[in-house]
């Protein structure tokens, strides 16, 4: 176990498992965020569910947290080796002509989606750490809706969440199917793969602008 | 045809290397592209100037020998050739053409356009055999039946020439689809399966220390390779190294 970690193959592995543990945390984000659409009690419910639940509190969010940061640390940490290997230019270059953009730059839009990060951490994780566990103010079931809505009302930050959520869409494109197959998928899964690879890419990041969108016009 | 190279010119692995221009004419559009280089080291000889270095041995796409970055590309503009296999008539009059060495920091430049790639015989040397004596007591072909499937992706496998466009190709310099290939094509018999554990743990290892990069599937790899060898050569080594490594 310990020489497969230390192995290439072992550390791709590692990042591509923190990958699929990130899609199936924003999948389930997702699916709560958009009962804020349709029922404000709904997602009143679920995120006070999410929100004082001991078991997602004190061990699944620091389980997510760690995730979030492994991911971030080993990807830095292979595009540096990777640099390294790669260290002499070519002069002239075609990548275009044998790769996508988003597989040749997965580390320009997680960079873009680490800075989205920070500032949904500033928006929400930080100011909700800070009601529960610094001020200790007393739990209202029915602060979650009006807390996502006011912080919709301003277009400039949902332009930005819009813009992030296109470079997450550019990043799960090639990121899904790339984790998958770092994790040694079979080819007979390769088409199907691609497939469920190009619905959660697209999906997921439109739902979330969709949502960010939604509650803008609703506001004006 | 007349055309303008922009060759890499460097005199041994210590120096520095940089682009030098040459104008060369009357290059058919049915010469390979290793002739034309030819034509224009007799110029640079007969003008009493030093021909430039580029590897070539068969020069019929089979012993891997010829590499060269070509316009950005791996062997050139084309698909599934190697560069000995690449005609001028793929350019046009009047082009400009870059010609580089394969770049990887595992394949030291020795000259000009000559790069080193003992990288890959050391990894092959770790582990890309099987110590099987089939010399004198070969069995029956038949005595040992194989999947059909099995046959035919092993055999894709070992198509693979070595030539190492696959890590010129690679953003991150990864030697992955070689050594996908070589663990593939013994894995999937049964004389390879002896050893598989062995073989991939060995040869990952030999081809980490070499100093290649992780491979991040982008698949220019696979579009480079003069002999089509697939990805799922990849996650099959993957495959074998998670087998060998938790059994």
């Amino acid at each position: 176990m310990k020489n497969f970690i230390a192995t290439s193959i072992g550390k791709k592995f590692a990042m591509a498992l923190s990958a699929i543990f990130l899609m199936v945390f924003l999948l389930q984000h997702f699916l709560i965020n958009i009962t804020s659409v349709f029922s404000a009690d709904i997602f009143n419910f679920l995120s006070h569910f999410m929100g004082t639940n001991p078991l997602v509190q004190f061990i699944l969010q620091p389980i997510l947290i760690a995730g979030v940061i492994f991911h971030f640390v080993m990807g830095f940490y292979l595009e540096f080796q990777n640099r390294k290997a790669s260290k002499y230019e070519y002069q002239k270059v075609r990548g275009g002509a044998n790769s996508t953009w988003m597989s040749r730059n997965m580390i320009w839009s997680g960079l873009v989606i680490l800075s989205f990060l920070v500032l949904h951490f500033i928006d929400f994780w930080f100011p909700e750490m800070n009601y529960k566990y610094v001020e200790f103010l007393p739990e209202d079931p029915n602060r979650y809706y009006e807390e996502l809505v006011h912080k919709f009302e301003n277009p400039i930050r949902v332009l930005f969440y819009c813009v992030s959520f296109i470079l997450l869409a550019l990043h799960l494109l090639h990121g899904f199917s790339s984790s998958l197959k770092s994790m040694g998928t079979n080819k007979t899964y390769v088409s199907a793969v691609k497939n469920l690879s190009n619905i959660y890419a697209i999906g997921i990041p439109a739902g979330f602008c969709f949502i960010a969108i939604f509650h803008l016009l609703s506001n004006l | 045809m007349r055309l303008t190279l922009k060759i890499w010119r460097q005199k041994n692995s210590e120096t520095k290397g940089k682009i030098e221009t040459y104008n060369i004419d009357d290059i058919s559009p049915d010469m390979s592209f290793l002739e034309m280089l030819d034509v224009l080291n007799a110029k640079l000889i007969n003008e009493d100037q030093e021909p430039v270095s580029f590897d070539h041995d068969c020069r019929e796409g089979i012993c891997g020998s010829c590499s060269l970055f070509i316009n950005g590309r791996a062997h050139g503009p084309d698909r599934r050739i190697t560069t000995c296999q690449l005609h001028m008539r793929k350019f046009k009059d009047g082009d400009t053409i870059y010609i580089e060495p394969f770049r990887a920091k595992a394949f030291p430049v020795i000259k000009d356009l000559v790069v080193d790639r003992s990288a890959f015989d050391r990894i092959q040397h770790a582990g890309g055999y099987i110590s099987i004596n089939t010399s004198g007591n070969t069995q029956d072909a038949n005595a040992t039946p194989v999947n059909k499937e099995d046959a035919d992706a092993a055999f894709d496998a070992a198509t693979c020439i070595g030539c190492g466009a696959c890590v010129a190709t690679c953003k991150n310099s990864s030697a992955m689809l070689f050594v996908g290939a070589k663990v593939s094509q013994y894995s999937l018999l049964p004389q390879g399966q002896t050893e598989a554990s062995r073989r991939v743990v060995n040869m990952v290892n030999q081809m980490d220390l070499e100093g290649f990069g992780n491979c991040s599937n982008t698949g220019a790899c696979e579009v480079e390779c003069p002999k089509g060898i697939s990805l799922d050569n990849i996650a099959r080594m993957n495959r074998e190294l998670v087998k060998a490594s938790f059994k």
